[in-house]
């Protein structure tokens, strides 16, 4: 699997020159497969500018973590999906009241938006059971995680290589001394043992504290929660609106003291390209 | 993926059951007892760092169970039997003997716990001590 980054930042879409190195545009990672398949993770801003390639992909498979603006905001602005010629199907958590498809539309119709659901192309929706699938050589599992409203994170596997992607994620909320049992863990099977885990690393411990239940990690939680899942790389993910590359540098040097060498940090940089 | 993790729905409820002062009992779909919270140690005379989780074939053998007559409970006779078969909450009153060997006459309620794509994932149960 060939991973590559195009969009890292979390909450909103942000832009200047202090977001050039890590990225302004929101959640969108593309997965490319054994036979060229595509898999999409969110759709975020980033999906905007996400290139489909040269090759003619006639099927594109999107896995929305979660229906939060930053996640499903760049969707209408993937040109795929407005293509008949393009069969995408789009995956996200079931809800017991509406369908994926009607919650999406809530979005995708006025007064929030000019198109229509019934505007795109060759689309179908599927709520996603917590549980395993699969998409061509893919082997999907996807589990409901900490994060407010109905979030999955997903462990995708395929030729015995892992790559896990949470990128809303607060493993630690009420924990009373976090890490815990993994057993009472959220995200714990999905992450544990991943070659490659994709992870929310949104807040500094000062900013975690003024800020908990809103769903994101801090630093020293999300060493607690490496180390004790153990991935073989970790890549940071979902990255504050209000940190500047320079923050960001400062936050990652962080963070990689609090690993101590247990796990490799790859800063999620927008571009940035990574082989499962 | 390896069923060595609690369901997300399972772990947030634990981590508020040790939050609250209402007694909290929680089980998982097969009946096993996963946790019980600081409320409930009280009232069942044993801490559960003491006592671990307990496999659902013992559950049963944890305590004595009785109407106010002192005929014994068993299955359906119970709240949590109730709920683990139908999957419905359920209420009754009832005495029952703790660690501590105290009899308590109790009112128990039962809630199943259905997780999105309606995942029956368990049980929680509160009681509190009544006059009778």
């Amino acid at each position: 699997m060939r991973v590559r980054l195009w969009g890292t930042r979390g909450s909103i879409a942000v832009s200047g020159p202090g977001t050039l190195r890590y990225g302004g545009d929101t959640s969108a990672i593309e997965l490319l497969c054994a036979g060229d398949r595509l898999i999409v993770l969110d759709g975020g801003s980033g999906i905007r500018t996400l290139e489909t390639g040269s090759l003619p992909h006639e099927r594109i498979d999107i896995l929305l973590s979660h229906l939060h603006m930053d996640h499903v905001q760049g969707l209408p602005f993937f040109p795929p999906l407005l293509d008949p010629e393009v069969e995408v199907h789009v995956w996200g958590p079931v809800s017991t009241t509406r369908s994926l498809r009607e919650r999406i539309a809530r979005y995708l119709s006025p007064p929030l938006f000019p198109i229509r659901v019934r505007d795109l192309g060759n689309v179908t929706f599927h709520d996603v059971v917590p549980g395993d699938f699969e998409l061509g050589s893919i082997h999907v599992t996807a589990d409901l995680i900490s994060h407010p409203g109905s979030t999955l994170g997903y462990r995708l596997s395929e030729n015995g290589s892992v790559l896990t992607y949470m990128p809303d994620h607060e493993p630690a909320l009420g924990h009373n001394g976090f890490p815990g049992d993994p057993q009472w863990t959220s995200g714990y099977a999905l992450a544990e043992g991943a070659d490659v885990l994709i992870h929310d690393a949104q807040y500094d411990d000062d900013e975690y504290t003024e800020r908990v239940g809103w769903g994101h990690t801090s630093v020293s939680d999300l060493a607690e929660f490496v180390r004790m899942t153990s991935p073989g790389r970790l890549v940071s993910f979902h990255h504050d609106p209000g940190h500047d590359d320079q923050r960001l540098d400062a936050l990652h040097e962080r963070l990689d003291n609090r690993l101590a060498g247990c796990t490799e940090l790859i800063p999620g940089t927008t571009g940035l390209v990574v082989d499962v | 993926m390896p069923r060595q993790q609690q369901p997300v729905e399972m772990i947030l409820l634990r981590q508020l059951a040790s939050y609250l002062t209402v007694p909290i009992w929680l089980m998982d779909e097969a009946g096993n007892l996963l946790y019980y919270n600081e409320s409930a140690e009280s009232l069942l005379g044993i801490r559960f760092d003491d006592m671990g989780p307990v496999h659902a074939d013992q559950v049963g053998e944890m305590f004595r169970l009785t109407d106010f007559d002192g005929n014994p409970l068993e299955g359906l006779d119970h709240p949590i039997g109730v709920t683990l078969a139908k999957r419905i909450p359920s209420h009754r009153e009832l005495r029952y003997c703790g660690f501590d060997g105290i009899w308590r006459n109790v009112a128990v309620s039962s809630i199943p716990i259905e997780g999105q794509a309606r995942r029956f994932l368990g049980l929680f149960a509160t009681f509190w001590e009544i006059d009778v």
